[in-house]
């Protein structure tokens, strides 16, 4: 059927939804939900990992293929430095740049170093807002209560309570970088209520809250003079055979070439792994996400945390076919809009966790009440209109004009029509284990940002991420800049590396598989 | 389960691809019709590295120039939001030496003034316009480079609220001017130093420490897990 004939189940049905309230599920029925429905629970997309810190902990799959993954790096390679600095940062996201600006601003000489261009991440893209407690009503500690309930109580209590309580202290900074928050009338900052959250938390930037953040860092960044290596992705870490780590091994990606650099502590900041497709799911994330640092540091012989979970954002673009995977923004649910069935029907309550809402739209369509499209997938609607019903005309496109902007490129306003959305792989939950400095088992490698985990649980909250990054880009940035008069530069070896490839021989590995990936192939090789 | 097939959207462009002949960087290469540009580059066989970022329309990093069929006009786009159409031609925006200029945001004593230091270019412009037709944000970029002479920062915070940083209004600039970066550093200033404090961030910020909220923790923390458990539930 044509599209507009579809979707006039949604406008016909917006009045009689408007009046109605959906209560959010019970901790049973969540619980039952989740397990029938979410992706984590798909045992078959599941293996356990051979060999490593990580034996015998289930992960999906394509992760599990790539941890135990081989390096590029031969024992013999030349490890004579290229460069020799004080911390070397390892990614250009969010994390990256709060790492490098803090261990900069304290002394140290600092190489921020990256695959793609500074700033190119998925930090960049973060469109929902940032939670911080900011608001009189609100406080750190209920912050922390919502995490922990949206995390099903897993999240690592000392993290959390690090990055709830030190939020402040981080939009403080931020704002005398210069970036723009929205304000209330009277100057305060302006707060949004965000799913699983009890209390409006969200700092916003109208829906370009990563972006307008990054413009910022990446600026500020070239303007502290840090030295930067672009182009160049991580391929090895390195050790001084005494469980330290000393440095790392890039690529060269415009010449191919080696790049070593030897440091006195290492920041991984490499962010998640959407482009690993888990499960045959698209995604919304960076060119980059490929889980490059998880390989890195699993090879190094760090602790990885809560491996087997991912959150898949409820709202991914299903139509048209060019936006597949893109993210519709959580605001416009924050903001009231509707999830309906193919029915005309509400079937969640939009603003509880990210989980409970995504399980809900696979049970919708599992059940045959979702909208297919000709290309074979499947969603339910985003009732966006219904923002300019409720608010007044011209809401949706004061408040989100970047998702404006992306879909009219495609000839659709999302202020008359309602979006198709399903499910898109979007976060790691978890990632390789750190405390509070932001450290991991193997002394003075860090890891800040998605990278990292521990601190989300089971499911990441709205809004906590971009508060992660720059709570433990600073953390780790500012240790290890605390560290740089009291330690020597180490040896350059790749002892950790013949540890792991000796362990990888004993369980028979022969798949073949070279990690990290790099980038995703999308090149079609056959004509 | 059984699908009602009512509930199917046509979509005649997925059900039976329409190829079509573009060109990529001068070479000729047919690609299914609709797909954006960089999944063309990716279907024609290229490795793409530098040119593809977030993919979302907001890194900027896939500047490309296109033109369609017969029609003289090139115009700007980011690859990753555009669709390939029949005769369409392309070229992805090679990295722009731009003069960025460097400054400690929180030192600035005049900010208004010091854009006159920082980009002496800036009052040069000679109103072609061809910033704003460049601009695939749509931004009014040309009126954007007046407003920050003329010292309304806050105008131009709030236009360049959408600018990727693309960089494309820069190399049509005959001035020599790179509006994106004026904004940039315009709109941080205007941040910075030209909008209210938040009292009640401070007030926050105080309150913690001070330990007004060590009580709460000291009772949270020492929970067990079924209290917490309750505890939690009791928030709503």
């Amino acid at each position: 059927m044509d599209i507009h004939a579809l979707q006039q189940i949604v406008h016909k049905t917006r009045d009689a939804r408007r009046k109605q309230t959906i209560p959010k599920f019970s901790p049973a029925d969540r619980d039952q939900l989740i397990h029938k429905h979410h992706p984590d629970f798909r045992a078959s997309a599941y293996r356990p990992i051979r060999f490593g810190p990580n034996e015998g902990d289930r992960t999906v799959v394509e992760l599990a293929t790539l941890l135990e993954g081989d390096s590029p790096i031969q024992s013999h390679d030349e490890l004579t430095p290229h460069h020799t600095t004080d911390v070397l940062v390892i990614g250009g996201g969010g994390a990256g740049c709060a790492a490098a600006l803090h261990a900069h601003g304290a002394g140290s000489n600092a190489i921020l170093a990256t695959k793609l261009r500074l700033g190119d991440s998925n930090s960049v893209m973060a469109q929902g807002g940032m939670q911080i407690s900011v608001a009189p009503e609100d406080s750190p500690v209920t912050h922390f209560i919502d995490t922990l309930k949206g995390g099903h109580m897993e999240n690592d209590h000392d993290l959390l309570k690090v990055m709830v309580e030190e939020g402040p202290a981080i939009a403080k900074w931020l704002i005398e970088l210069g970036v723009l928050f929205d304000r209330q009338a009277d100057g305060n900052l302006h707060v949004k209520k965000g799913g699983g959250s009890s209390k409006p938390r969200l700092l916003t930037c109208s829906d370009y809250t990563g972006l307008e953040i990054m413009r910022v860092l990446k600026d500020e960044v070239i303007n502290q003079k840090i030295q930067l290596l672009e182009f160049a992705a991580a391929i090895e870490l390195l050790s001084d055979g005494e469980g330290n780590c000393t440095g790392a091994i890039f690529k060269d990606l415009d010449n191919q070439r080696h790049i070593v650099v030897a440091a006195k502590s290492v920041i991984l900041a490499t962010g998640g792994i959407g482009r690993l497709h888990i499960q045959g799911f698209p995604t919304s994330n960076h060119y980059g996400a490929t889980g490059d640092g998880l390989c890195l540091s699993y090879r190094m012989g760090a602790k990885l945390a809560h491996i087997d979970t991912f959150q898949y954002h409820p709202s991914g673009a299903v139509y048209p076919e060019q936006l597949i995977g893109a993210l519709v923004t959580e605001g416009i649910r924050s903001e009231g809009g509707h999830l309906v069935n193919a029915k005309g029907e509400r079937f969640v309550n939009e603003l509880d966790t990210r989980d409970v809402v995504s399980s809900s739209i696979i049970r919708e369509c599992e059940e045959g009440r979702g909208i297919r499209t000709m290309s074979g997938r499947v969603g339910v609607w985003l009732d966006t209109p219904l923002l300019d019903a409720e608010h007044g005309p011209g809401t949706v496109e004061k408040h989100f004009p970047a998702m404006v902007m992306q879909f009219d490129r495609f000839g659709i306003n999302i202020s008359k029509d309602p979006v198709l959305i399903y499910p898109t792989l979007h976060y790691q939950n978890g990632g390789v284990k750190i405390d509070t400095n932001s450290e991991t088992n193997v002394k003075n490698l860090f890891v800040a940002g998605e990278a990292s985990g521990g601190l989300h649980g089971r499911n990441r909250l709205m809004g906590n991420s971009l508060l992660d990054l720059m709570v433990f880009g600073k953390r780790s940035g500012l240790t290890a800049a605390g560290r740089t008069g009291s330690i020597k530069q180490g040896k350059l070896t790749l002892q950790h590396l013949d540890r792991f490839r000796a362990e990888a021989k004993k369980h028979g590995n022969a798949s073949g598989v070279i990690s990290p990936m790099i980038l995703p192939a999308y090149t079609r090789k056959v004509g | 389960m059984a699908q009602d097939d009512t509930n199917v959207i046509d979509q005649p462009e997925v059900m039976k691809p329409r190829m079509v002949t573009i060109e990529i960087a001068g070479k000729k290469a047919e690609v299914p019709e609709g797909i954006t540009v960089i999944k063309a580059m990716w279907y024609a066989g290229m490795d793409v590295v530098r040119g593809v970022g977030c993919l979302g329309g907001f890194c900027g990093a896939c500047a490309t120039y296109y033109r369609t069929k017969d029609d003289p006009k090139v115009r700007t786009c980011l690859a990753c939001q555009m669709a390939v159409q029949d005769g369409m031609s392309f070229t992805m925006m090679p990295p722009f030496p731009a003069r960025k200029a460097t400054y400690e945001i929180q030192k600035l004593q005049d900010p208004k003034q010091d854009l006159f230091n920082l980009y002496p270019e800036a009052p040069l412009c000679r109103n072609c316009n061809a910033c704003t037709e460049a601009c695939p944000q749509k931004i009014d970029v040309r009126e954007g480079v007046w407003k920050a002479v003329f010292g309304d920062f806050k105008s131009v915070s709030e236009m360049f609220m959408d600018c990727v940083m693309c960089g494309m209004c820069a190399p049509v600039c005959i001035a020599d001017i790179a509006p994106n970066l004026v904004a940039l550093y315009v709109s941080r200033a205007q941040g910075a130093h030209f909008t209210d404090k938040p009292v009640g961030l401070d007030t926050r910020i105080k309150e913690i420490q001070d330990g007004q909220f060590d009580a709460e923790w000291n009772k949270i923390l020492k929970m067990n897990e079924k209290e917490l458990a309750e505890h939690c539930a009791t928030v709503k």
